[in-house]
């Protein structure tokens, strides 16, 4: 609180005005010399956002420059350095001490500043200041400090996105340990505070009950820790001892009761419709070499204990579901308290939103059973049936055969043809009768003709179901009989010594008559050749398909 | 005890079932008539039972709308009524006899019927079954029994309304192993008959000349089964094959051409 003598310069150009710069509570006031001068200066110390200042060395007079939050920039130019310096630190304590200001009486404050608009806001706003700077019921440092906290919440509220909780678990925190001693430090956080109660509704109630009436906050968050290091180091047989023990410990060992009744309440809720064959397929966590635990190890529990376990599926589905639903709580608070019941009173207004009354259940019940109708529960319906009608299948067959069956003739003629066939055919067996067999019963001409029939179409009939008509008998006979009949290696020497007896004899004739021994003999040489050739042709073949069949054989084999 | 017996049956005793076609709508309008065919297959049933003393022949008339059981080897003992007549064998008087009182009733019945628009086919398949529970009962009566076959006199033509029966009697014969020798002696193709013998193994023929065909039936169809073995006999080009049934696609009258029949490589 103290005054200067300044020039005041709205910018560095101006020549400045001649006044006194007043530092008040929460303001900096100038009044200028000149009573008539409208360069009246009042500036609020929170709005203050820095300060620059000229050197002393510098040949430069000893200048302050404010700037507040409007961005406007204020120059006083001191008479001296020692002034400004003064200033300055007086101004530098005064923005330090609004910041550190506590706010009082912040619900009435917050509730009337919530509900307006800026411009309401700035009305009331002067208002408020008037009535309670005042009335002295706050000073001004405290009022601004409050305000400016206000504005901040405001502006993170309006210009920030909602900030959602942490993907990583609260039980992936590890605790730091001493080497030197037994001991294990956990470091809590509020943040940390209000996963453990979103995640675990039993711990919260069990903070609210014993809380500050059993024991301390202190000694819940130890209990609470002491339970997990149980849990980290899966000895159930020690966590049964001190669950039996301490009936607090007791609370955190066991699972999570409330958890178990929303689930229950939620799987009655669940369309009976659902399949869940197909959800029991997907649980491997119970066989034989599956289950991950918390720590990746997996060991055998007795059933006794078996409570003392949590799984590692359970405890990643809580806190999917905590994350996924958000963070629904205002409340940043320091006290864990009222955190806890803030979550509680959540808990209780989502829980009765849920709840059906006794006819929407109905109703709902009601729809399921339509939905899912089960077979075999059904009335029997009478249908109406409609009676087999088959009809004659010769219809069909008659309108197909037009061209086989003979015009009819109307039945009346037909029916008398029969009779008369049955006449006729009456007439024959007695004729047969008394006459008895012919004689002779058949003429020799007539068989013999039958038996050269038969025998041509015997014979005709083998040569065109033979499968090359070329072919002769002896080739139908298999290779080794017909190599016998034909004695093939034989039959060729044969062959060959009459092909080199045909030369000779060529050779010994006498020039003139060998032109016509040679054309004698050509035929029957070219059909030596012939025979040659063909028989080389066809072992070549043969030896081929036996070489590609015995291939092929291997291949098959292998 | 199974070596002497099968020393009593040697292996060429046949049994034959005759399945003779008594259909007068068939043979009111034939050149050849009806006696004179019967004449032919008497003398064949003789020869066939004269080939071996064990031989025996059943006959089942094959009627328009109804089939009967006319002759049974087996049980006829030598004829005591037929003396009186002159020419014919006693032995088959009693065939004669009840080939008569069978066609009385096959025209009794159809006096009953009110509609008489089918083709005018005769009862193969009614035939066929009868003949094939006949050939049951030799089977189940004991070790002993000539080796049975049937054969198949037929003229008329193929009624489609029985296709089912046939090839349903066609295969029992098949599971039977009793081959079904079938003779064609009408003027249009018999899918049916052809589609028996080819399926059962047996023979089909269809002679041209019917005076001639006692030599026909003797040269083919008198061979028991065993002698069938080294004795070629004619085999058909083709089989019909043609779904010529049910759903009654319509033959073609006169001779198919090659080119319609399967070519089928029967087996030698």
């Amino acid at each position: 609180m103290s005054d200067w003598q300044v020039k005041y310069k709205s910018s560095l150009k101006d020549r400045g005005t001649e006044g006194i710069l007043k530092l008040r509570e929460g303001m900096l006031l100038f009044v200028p010399n000149d009573p008539t001068s409208d360069s009246k200066l009042k500036v609020l110390t929170p709005n203050i956002k820095s300060q620059k200042y000229t050197k002393e060395g510098s040949k430069k007079p000893a200048w302050l420059n404010l700037s507040n939050k409007q961005g406007d920039s204020h120059i006083f130019e001191f008479q001296n350095y020692q002034d400004m310096h003064a200033c300055r630190a007086l101004i530098t304590k005064a923005l330090a001490k609004c910041e550190e200001e506590q706010p009082k009486k912040p619900a009435a404050v917050l509730t009337s500043a919530e509900q307006l608009s800026i411009a309401d806001l700035e009305l009331r706003f002067k208002r408020l200041h008037k009535e309670f700077v005042e009335t002295k019921v706050l000073t001004e440092d405290e009022f601004w400090a409050t305000r400016k906290k206000l504005l901040g919440k405001d502006s993170i509220r309006k210009s920030k996105q909602q900030v959602g909780l942490k993907s990583m678990m609260v039980s992936g925190i590890k605790p730091s340990t001493d080497g030197r001693t037994n001991r294990v430090t956990f470091n809590l956080t509020s943040e940390i505070i209000f996963q453990i109660f979103a995640e675990k509704p039993a711990v919260r109630q069990a903070f609210i009950n014993y809380v500050p009436s059993k024991m301390t906050e202190k000694d819940f968050w130890t209990k609470y820790f002491r339970a997990e290091y149980l849990y980290s180091t899966k000895n159930t047989a020690v966590a049964a001892a001190e669950a039996a023990e301490d009936e607090e410990l007791a609370v955190f060992l066991k699972p999570d009761e409330i958890l178990a009744q929303e689930a229950r309440q939620k799987i009655r809720r669940v369309d009976p419709t659902l399949d869940m064959e197909a959800d029991q397929g997907d649980d491997y966590t119970h066989l034989m070499d599956h289950g991950i635990q918390r720590d990746g190890t997996m060991d055998v529990v007795e059933p006794q204990n078996g409570q003392f376990r949590r799984s590692l599926l359970q405890d990643l589905n809580r806190h999917a579901a905590v994350v996924l639903e958000g963070r629904n709580i205002d409340v940043d608070s320091e006290n864990t308290r009222s955190v806890a019941e803030a979550l509680a009173r959540v808990k209780q207004v989502s829980k009765a939103d849920g709840e059906t009354t006794k006819d929407a259940n109905q109703e709902r019940l009601a729809r399921m059973s339509r939905l899912a109708e089960m077979e075999d529960l059904q009335a029997p319906q009478n249908f109406p049936l409609a009676p087999l009608s088959i009809k004659d299948p010769r219809d069909y067959f008659e309108s197909q055969q037009g061209n086989v069956v003979n015009e009819p003739r109307g039945a009346g003629t037909l029916k008398r043809n029969v009779h008369e066939a049955y006449g006729s055919l009456k007439e024959s067996i007695l004729e047969i009768r008394t006459k008895g067999l012919r004689d002779p019963l058949i003429k020799p001409e007539v068989a013999f003709e039958v038996f050269r029939s038969l025998t041509q179409t015997i014979s005709t009939a083998k040569n065109i179901i033979g499968k090359n008509p070329r072919e002769s008998f002896l080739d139908r006979l298999p290779k080794s009989t017909r190599d016998e009949v034909l004695h093939v290696g034989k039959l060729k020497d044969a062959m060959s010594n009459s092909y080199s007896q045909l030369e000779a004899m060529k050779e010994s004739v006498q020039s003139e008559l060998r032109h016509q021994l040679s054309l004698l003999v050509r035929p029957m040489q070219q059909a030596l050749d012939a025979a040659f050739q063909h028989y080389d042709a066809d072992l070549q073949r043969r030896t081929a398909k036996s070489a590609r069949g015995s291939a092929g054989e291997a291949n098959g084999s292998v | 005890m199974a070596t002497v017996a099968s020393k009593l049956y040697s292996d060429d005793v046949s049994l034959l079932v005759l399945l003779l076609d008594t259909n007068p709508l068939f043979w009111s309008n034939r050149s050849t008539t009806f006696s004179q065919f019967l004449s032919h297959v008497l003398a064949f049933l003789n020869a066939v039972l004269g080939l071996n003393q064990l031989n025996r022949v059943v006959v089942i008339a094959t009627g328009y709308c109804s089939c009967d059981y006319i002759y049974d080897s087996s049980l006829t003992l030598s004829g005591n009524s037929e003396s009186g007549r002159t020419g014919m064998p006693a032995l088959f008087g009693s065939l004669l006899e009840k080939l008569e009182d069978f066609i009385d009733k096959d025209e009794e019945l159809i006096k009953e019927q009110e509609h008489d628009e089918r083709i005018a086919s005769s009862l193969l398949s009614g035939s066929l079954s009868m003949a094939l529970c006949y050939i049951q009962r030799i089977f189940r009566s004991g070790h002993l029994h000539p080796q049975p076959r049937i054969l198949c006199l037929q003229g008329s033509p193929d009624g489609p309304e029985q296709y089912v029966a046939v090839m349903n009697s066609i295969f029992s014969a098949q599971r039977l192993m009793v081959p079904i020798d079938s003779c064609y002696i009408g003027t249009q193709n018999s899918a049916f008959l052809q589609q028996a013998s080819y399926i059962t193994g047996g023979v089909h023929h269809a002679p041209k000349q019917l005076d001639g065909l006692f030599q026909f039936l003797t040269t083919i169809f008198a061979t028991d089964l065993h002698t069938r073995s080294f004795v070629q006999l004619p085999k058909p080009v083709g089989v019909d094959f043609r779904a010529s049934s049910v759903f009654g696609q319509s033959k073609l009258d006169g001779a198919s051409t090659v080119s319609d029949k399967k070519r089928k490589a029967p087996d030698s």
